[in-house]
């Protein structure tokens, strides 16, 4: 779920696979399985209308040059705040610019935001987790670090990361990413540790097999589905997060058209124009939502005991 | 009971240490130099040199920290670059708006979350249960600024129900303090009613299944009884723990609410404080939330003795 402060969101359901995962053996001969309750899940309402919403977002970031939309930061003093007309749908802001290209190419900021942070954040954490989960001594220190980020609630750091390194896509970026990674090492720790001491894993040692082969191959795709699930979450996260950190003014430079950015800039206006903050707002709200359905029922087709009571 | 406590409270130190030290790295680990900061454009190198050294940033890298770790311990949390004014006597001044926000919150939530997932536990899979399982979905993805403009867009332009920002103390008497406070409370905890909604829901469906429940109900007891007295009692060690982990949650919802209402609490601190790069009050403001939301967690775990007699130290 989210976090943005919504930091976090259901932090307890994050933690839950950590908890299922001893005994259980995820991962490769459950995938099949797995699958065909993901399709027979996406058969139902809300899923479907969720990978059906998300298709269509991605489409418009793609094709946002294509959808009769104009230059997004180009300024037109002459038509400040206008109200919907013919030429531009959902009106104008304080500068002129056409409302309804800015909110389409918004789109484009949060996938990248989304996806960066999802991948970067399951890339780090799983190497920081397998570490941690496998190299004793690493571990308590590790973990201690985890600790200690962890108590710091994540919009604060992002903000804080960001305004020390100055706004780019990228600092926007790594500073969105950091605070998700705590609960990823945990989530790779928590696999790692409970299948160290599977008979499957101590066969494959006593039989010699050398250490990366033994991690890579034996004990890391069990990771996978609740990194699968958990990176849908931080996905739905990074987008929030972006949008709460340009909102405040600490995000993105204000020549993004990111959705966070246009309500930031509609805040002035809110009485004259509630539309600036609503569009992109609801468009935001729905993305997130959808994504957060979708994590649902990856989770659900992923992890069924858990599934039987979210 | 009391060694347990202060065992838990020893506890908190290095978890404390390691925020301090993450702070402190983030400051010193980013590139640009702090004396140039604070120095401004026009300052010559002398200038410059005179103040890396009153700052102490002359010293190696680990005796400045400790330096600072120290003067952290009596509880000074340096000066603001902006307004030279104590951070300390900055957050004294701002604390208030927040707290009340942050407690009229917190009693609405309980108040609203706990029932609700009772509730949708109670009448499982019906429709009840799935209306009180979609608006948590929603509740979880609708940031809290786009919530708190819909609820000024509605009641207080629209209908004109509540004023539309700003904040009264509570001096200036309980109606204008408090109206001002129902909008905003309204935002900042619909993630909130969402999170504990469905972690009640689902640590009662968890409980339903024991035997005790089985057998309290073969003995005949009423099914209110059943879920007052045996499900929500024994449910309720999770749900403390999802109210204190959820207050990361709050903390950050703080910041953005009080920016959507023009609430001059700590959260419009962090933000001015950011937005003018006011180095020692952003770090002091990152600990003492961090501080406040590690001695919750802590006064959850001390609160599971009364709600779980089993639970003993």
């Amino acid at each position: 779920m989210p976090a943005n402060g919504n930091p976090i969101p259901a932090e307890a359901l994050r933690e839950k696979p950590l908890e299922t995962a001893p005994g259980r053996q995820p991962g490769i001969d459950s995938a099949a399985s797995a699958l065909a309750h993901f399709k027979r899940t996406l058969r139902r309402g809300p899923a479907l209308a969720a990978v059906l919403l998300l298709a269509v977002v991605v489409g418009v970031a793609f094709c946002a040059p294509l959808l009769g939309t104009t230059d997004p930061i180009a300024i037109n003093p002459a038509l400040r705040l206008k109200l919907p007309s013919h030429e531009h749908w959902l009106g104008t802001d304080a500068y002129g610019r056409d409302v309804y290209s800015r909110v389409m190419y918004g789109s484009r900021i949060s996938l990248i935001v989304g996806l960066g942070a999802a991948l970067m954040g399951v890339a780090v954490g799983l190497l920081i987790g397998v570490i941690a989960g496998y190299i004793r001594l690493a571990d308590a220190v590790l973990m201690r670090v985890m600790d200690g980020l962890m108590a710091i609630p994540g919009i604060l750091l992002a903000i804080a990361l960001v305004s020390l390194s100055g706004a780019s896509l990228f600092t926007v970026l790594v500073a969105i990413t950091i605070p998700e990674i705590p609960r990823v090492v945990r989530l790779v720790r928590g696999v790692i540790l409970s299948v160290r001491s599977e008979p499957y894993v101590e066969a494959a040692i006593s039989l010699g097999t050398r250490v990366p082969t033994l991690l890579l191959r034996h004990m890391v795709p069990n990771t996978v589905p609740p990194l699968v699930v958990q990176g849908t979450y931080i996905f739905a996260s990074a987008i929030l997060t972006e949008a709460i950190l340009s909102f405040l003014g600490a995000g993105l430079p204000p020549e993004n058209s990111s959705w966070g950015n246009i309500m930031a800039e509609g805040r002035m206006y809110f009485q004259l124009r509630p539309g600036l903050i609503l569009y992109p707002g609801i468009l935001l709200s729905l993305t997130v939502l959808s994504v957060n359905v979708l994590g649902d029922a990856l989770r659900d087709a992923l992890d069924p005991r858990l599934a039987r009571r979210l | 009971m009391l060694a347990y406590i202060a065992r838990r409270l020893l506890a908190t130190v290095p978890v404390m240490g390691m925020v301090a030290a993450i702070v402190f790295a983030i400051l010193r680990l980013t590139p640009g130099d702090p004396a140039a900061i604070i120095a401004g454009d026009a300052a010559t190198p002398a200038q410059l040199e005179l103040i890396r050294r009153h700052m102490g940033l002359d010293q190696p890298i680990h005796v400045q920290f400790l330096l600072w770790l120290g003067q952290l311990v009596r509880g000074d949390l340096g000066l603001s670059l902006i307004s030279n004014v104590p951070v300390m006597g900055m957050i004294a001044d701002r604390i208030g708006p927040s707290l009340a926000l942050g407690l009229s919150t917190i009693v609405f939530t309980v108040i609203i979350a706990i029932p609700l997932g009772v509730i949708a536990a109670w009448r499982r899979g019906t429709l009840v249960d799935r209306a009180v399982m979609a608006f948590s979905v929603f509740g979880f993805s609708v940031p809290v600024f786009v919530t708190g403009y819909l609820l000024i867009f509605f009641f207080a332009i629209g209908l004109g129900w509540f004023p539309v920002q700003g904040y009264k103390p509570l001096a200036g008497g309980f109606w204008p303090f408090y109206q001002r406070l129902i909008l905003p409370t309204l935002a900042l905890s619909t993630i909130y009613v969402a999170l504990i909604a469905r972690i009640t829901r689902t640590s009662i469906l968890d409980v339903m299944d024991e035997d005790y429940i089985r057998t309290a109900r073969a003995k005949g007891v009423k099914e209110s009884t059943v879920f007052m007295r045996h499900a929500l009692r024994n449910a309720a060690v999770p749900i403390a723990t999802i109210v204190g982990i959820g207050m990361a949650m709050l903390i950050s919802g703080v910041v953005v609410t009080e920016s959507v209402f023009n609430i001059p609490g700590l959260g419009r601190l962090v933000v001015e404080a950011v937005l003018a790069r006011d180095y020692p009050v952003i770090q002091g403001l990152i600990l003492l939330f961090s501080l406040i939301y590690i001695l919750i967690n802590l006064a959850v775990d001390i609160l599971y003795t009364v709600f779980d007699p089993r639970i003993r130290y």
